[in-house]
């Protein structure tokens, strides 16, 4: 028997999100859910884990206010030291109020555009990439949730059960 | 699902299923535009050459063709650079704020609001640019290594504070409003039909990024937009205080205060949601979005409106009162003269604009009245204006040394650069009406079931 690929596709987010339920608790995995929108409770459903982007931007939080630092020190201490306006130039801790304002910004800058280069990174977004989404639909108002099985009359009847609105099987070569 | 109170007014008027939404916004996108848009778009083509040509004319011979003097040496520039700033931070507070304090009615305004950042923004870059006399040496003003000895930019100075700030202020809004458009753009992208469009459909593939709406992509999706919320949170309060610091940490009377960053970022929101508004009540008509845009919204705007307006109110009068209470007589005179001197009338229509006229907002009536609404937006935009006219001319066209004391008087190349800025700022906005995505589209289908008319019955 050949493998084949079952895209069951849903007009509501809630009979998407108990079906998976269903699904899952059945021990089939399923490969992909693609939706219009993002779905509150679907990440646990599926049992992915929670992302790590905001660990990372933090991370990235804390390179860009240690560039900041530095950054200020070496141009305001360590290479020319001068007087402007009376203000101290010689020790960076009475200095450094003034280099706060630039300090938060960098900090900012690091975190943010890391994070979405990161994110992009992850996602596979670029210019040029191909979507994966097997139904154009699901940009609009479709619900699609993709299994891979050898057994697709099962799995097509337990979606058609669980709410599914129409259901394509493909052979995979 | 998340269940709302019956009682809360409805966010997305009519009978609007997921399909509908995704018809109303890519409507714009694929459809010619109609005789208004030709006739505004014309208007602005003309002012936005006006401005091209008062650029050119600048940089070939210089600031000089200004009206500055060399006792009011900074005038219109600085008044429209932190004017367009201002306006800019509505986008951010709409997307943002709002965002963090989970706000669902942000959904049908933040793409908009978050575009008019973006151009307001790069209005307001060209600025300092300009005034600077000699633009293709702009790049000075960043940290890098030179061949000019070891001549290092000053980080002790709110000049250069502000190049990071807006800089950061700048790409940070932008990558906010993009990643926000990548599931949008997919949208359009898998509307277009290729036969028809192939062109359109490349662009707007390669725009997409190839989003496909995965759930780990969704899921990922949220947590940068709440991080970056969290993110552009504090930027935005800090780029106008930054802004305020230009003239808070000099020694000229009037500007030397020290509550001018939470009077300008209060300034800043006030004159930003009344130009969301100028914008918002023209094209929800264009374009077709009054089921989206509700008068609830302009509402919420409104009240948004007032709140700053009255801030902002308080802030003149505290700054009468802490001249009168310093007790040191150049910071006395310098408001007298601002209220009675020369440039009084600037003085009164900014009180007039600001604070008199936002109260009119307390009137249920008239808040939700859109023709009042849009005449109100356009007093606050002008009273705005001469805010930062007032704040920045007033006190240095008269300072210590009576014999230097002197008005100022706008070229018509000062005209043409700030009248051609609205036009630029049109000509970008009314593309962008055109070809993006208006209205988050994506997101919007999530409060469908919580806010929208239907689920309420």
């Amino acid at each position: 028997m050949s493998k084949k690929v079952i895209y069951g596709i849903f007009d509501d987010e809630e009979v998407l999100l108990n079906s998976v339920k269903e699904v899952r608790s059945k021990d089939i995995s399923i490969k992909e859910v693609y939706s219009p929108f993002p779905i509150h409770g679907l990440d646990h459903a599926l049992g992915l884990k929670r992302t790590r982007l905001a660990i990372a931007a933090f991370i990235y939080g804390c390179i860009g206010c240690a560039t900041a630092i530095w950054l200020t020190y070496y141009i305001m201490i360590l290479d020319w030291p001068m007087n402007i306006g009376g203000k101290p130039s010689f020790a960076y801790y009475l200095s450094m109020p003034a280099f706060v304002p630039v300090i938060f910004e960098m900090t900012v800058l690091f975190s943010a555009h890391l994070m979405v280069i990161t994110y992009l990174f992850k996602c596979k977004l670029f210019p040029g990439q191909k979507t994966s989404s097997p139904d154009p639909r699901t940009t609009d108002d479709k619900f699609l949730m993709e299994i891979e099985s050898d057994d697709d009359k099962t799995i097509s009847t337990l979606l058609k059960k669980t709410g599914a609105t129409e259901i394509n099987v493909k052979e995979i070569a | 699902m998340q269940k709302e109170s019956p009682i809360r007014e409805p966010l997305i008027l009519g009978d609007k299923s997921y399909h509908d939404i995704t018809v109303d916004v890519a409507k714009p996108v694929l459809a010619k535009a109609n005789k208004m848009w030709w006739i505004v778009f014309g208007i602005s083509l003309v002012l936005f050459v006006w401005w091209i040509l008062s650029v050119g004319y600048t940089i070939g011979t210089g600031i000089g063709v200004w009206g500055l003097n060399k006792t009011v040496g900074w005038a219109w520039d600085i008044t429209n650079f932190v004017w367009w700033v201002g306006i800019g931070h509505a986008g951010t507070l709409i997307s943002a704020v709002l965002l963090l304090f989970r706000q669902k009615w942000r959904l049908s305004i933040n793409r908009s609001a978050e575009a008019m950042t973006i151009f307001a923004v790069v209005q307001a870059g060209t600025f300092p640019l300009l005034h600077m006399g000699r633009p293709w040496l702009a790049y000075w003003v960043f940290p890098i290594p030179n061949n000019f000895g070891s001549l290092w930019v000053n980080f002790n100075s709110p000049l250069l504070w502000d190049v990071f700030a807006i800089s950061t202020y700048f790409s940070v809004s932008f990558v906010f409003w993009y990643v926000g458009l990548i599931p949008d753009f997919a949208m359009i992208r898998d509307k277009v039909n290729e036969k028809y469009w192939p062109l359109r459909k490349k662009i707007y593939s390669i725009l997409s990024f190839g989003w496909s709406g995965r759930a780990k992509d969704w899921q990922r999706f949220e947590e940068v937009s709440l991080v970056l919320a969290g993110l552009a949170t504090p930027l935005v309060f800090s780029v106008h205080s930054i802004v305020s610091f230009d003239f808070a940490t000099s020694v000229i009377p009037g500007w030397h205060t020290t509550i001018f960053p939470p009077y300008f970022v209060a300034g800043a929101v006030f004159s930003g949601f009344a130009m969301v508004q100028t914008l918002l009540l023209v094209m929800r008509k264009v374009v077709g979005l009054e089921a989206y845009i509700t008068i609830k919204h302009v509402e919420y705007m409104n009240i948004v409106i007032m709140l700053t307006g009255n801030l902002v109110g308080i802030a003149y009068l505290t700054e009468l009162f802490m001249a009168w209470y310093s007790g040191v007589e150049f910071e006395q005179y310098a408001f007298l003269n601002r209220a009675t001197g020369p440039y009084w009338w600037a003085y009164w229509i900014m009180m007039t604009c600001n604070v008199i006229s936002p109260q009119l907002m307390w009137f249920k009536k008239l808040r939700t009245n859109i023709v009042f609404t849009f005449i109100l937006a356009l007093f606050v935009n002008i009273g705005m204006w001469f805010e930062r006219f007032v704040i920045i001319v007033t006190s240095i066209h008269r300072d210590y040394l009576p014999s230097s004391w002197t008005m100022f008087s706008p070229t018509f190349v000062d005209i043409g650069i700030f009248v051609g800025s609205i036009g630029f700022f049109f000509v970008l906005f009314l593309l962008y009406s055109r070809t993006f995505p208006v209205i988050a589209q994506a997101e919007l289908k999530t409060i469908v079931k919580s806010s929208s008319e239907q689920y309420k019955k």
